[in-house]
């Protein structure tokens, strides 16, 4: 078919107005479509042509920035991953990303996930602190792949809203934040372990995880947090039982 | 998200539910399969589990360790996957499902070691 022939596809977005709608309500919409139209340009579409007070959040349409992730037909999904054409002839549903509260429409508040994000310390603390006259931190290529695939993360929060565990309670750090404490204590140049496995060994921590491993499957960048976390169970398990044989008390 | 983070006793129930997964993917198979299935079936002969011999069996120390470990380790681990499969159906994590869980799992452990011991 011809990238630029015409068709229309019914949209149906959750829309939630604070101001006039006591509860979240469908709203259906009929958008003309291409074939390379994502779901994105479909409610940009609504936005700049049919309902201007439509809300999203959305920045890099080409899955970098992870800002427009929602539900679509009731998956978690980048909308600029997802494409209209997929849909046709039937129809598609758009919600806000499940799990979080909705401020407007399709824009969620991510406030739960920031602060999370701020607590496991997701950068580099060196290990031996070197002058810049030294140089580099160096690594081998075996080293950066302990980390490489959980590096990947855009912190999109899809893999929050597939996560059961998160939406029965979000006391749980959850699969995103997880994969990202790994990545920095999977990474031979950083020394700040000891801090993080505090984190791995809480009742919120890794052992909040019951394994279902939904987080992985809806990961756009591939990452696997359900690896993650579980390689963390393992750890904490190891850190449980050695804390009284080491000397720094396990956390190593 | 709170300040103060307290330990989790999991790894307890986790590496027994570990050592128990084992046990239910490599040797129950193997179990059920003998005394449920071959022979009752008639494929090994009914002598294989005549009481003697299971007598002999439970009655040395190799005997009553195997199924020790059998029954106590497959307990840990059904138990555990029990009291996970509560919380995914959305039941509150409360303490007496977890005494409840796990208790069956004591229980079972400790009636199979002073049974054992007293044959």
């Amino acid at each position: 078919m011809m990238a630029d022939q015409e068709r229309i596809i019914e949209i149906e977005v959750l829309r939630y107005r604070p101001e006039q709608d006591d509860k979240p309500v469908l709203q259906t919409f009929e958008v003309p479509f291409t074939d390379d139209m994502s779901v994105l340009q479909g409610l940009q579409y609504i936005k700049d042509h049919l309902d201007g007070s439509l809300s999203f959040r959305w920045s890099c349409r080409m899955a970098i920035c992870g800002s427009c992730g929602m539900m679509v037909n009731g998956e978690p999904m980048l909308s600029c991953k997802t494409f209209l054409r997929d849909f046709h002839p039937g129809k598609l549903r758009v919600e806000a990303l499940t799990h979080f509260p909705i401020e407007k429409d399709l824009v969620v508040d991510a406030g739960d996930f920031i602060d999370k994000l701020e607590s496991v310390t997701a950068y580099i603390v060196p290990a031996e602190p070197r002058e810049l006259a030294e140089g580099e931190y160096l690594q081998t290529p075996r080293q950066r792949d302990e980390y490489e695939q959980y590096s990947s993360c855009i912190n999109c929060m899809l893999c929050y809203a597939a996560c059961p565990q998160y939406g029965l309670s979000s006391e749980f750090t959850g699969p995103g934040v997880l994969a990202l404490l790994h990545r920095y204590n999977a990474d031979s140049r950083d020394g700040a372990k000891r801090e993080r496995m505090e984190i791995v060994n809480a009742e919120e921590g890794v052992w909040g995880c019951t394994l279902v491993g939904y987080c992985s499957e809806v990961c756009p960048k591939n990452v696997d947090p359900a690896s993650a976390v579980n390689q963390n169970k393992i750890n904490s398990t190891l850190d449980y039982f050695t804390r009284f044989l080491t000397p720094r008390g396990g956390t190593s | 998200m709170q300040t103060s983070r307290r330990r989790s006793s999991e790894p307890i129930f986790w590496s027994l539910f570990g050592a128990g997964g084992v046990i239910v993917a490599f040797v129950l198979p193997v179990v059920i399969l003998i005394t449920g299935i071959a022979v009752p079936l008639g494929v090994f002969p009914s002598e294989v589990m005549n009481f003697e011999r299971a007598q002999s069996f439970a009655a040395s120390w190799i005997g009553k360790l195997s199924l020790l470990v059998i029954i106590s380790l497959t307990l840990w681990h059904s138990v555990h996957r029990i009291y996970l499969s509560l919380h995914d159906l959305g039941i509150q994590r409360r303490a007496i499902y977890k005494w409840l869980c796990y208790g069956v799992a004591f229980a079972g452990t400790v009636a199979a070691v002073v049974l054992l011991l007293r044959i």
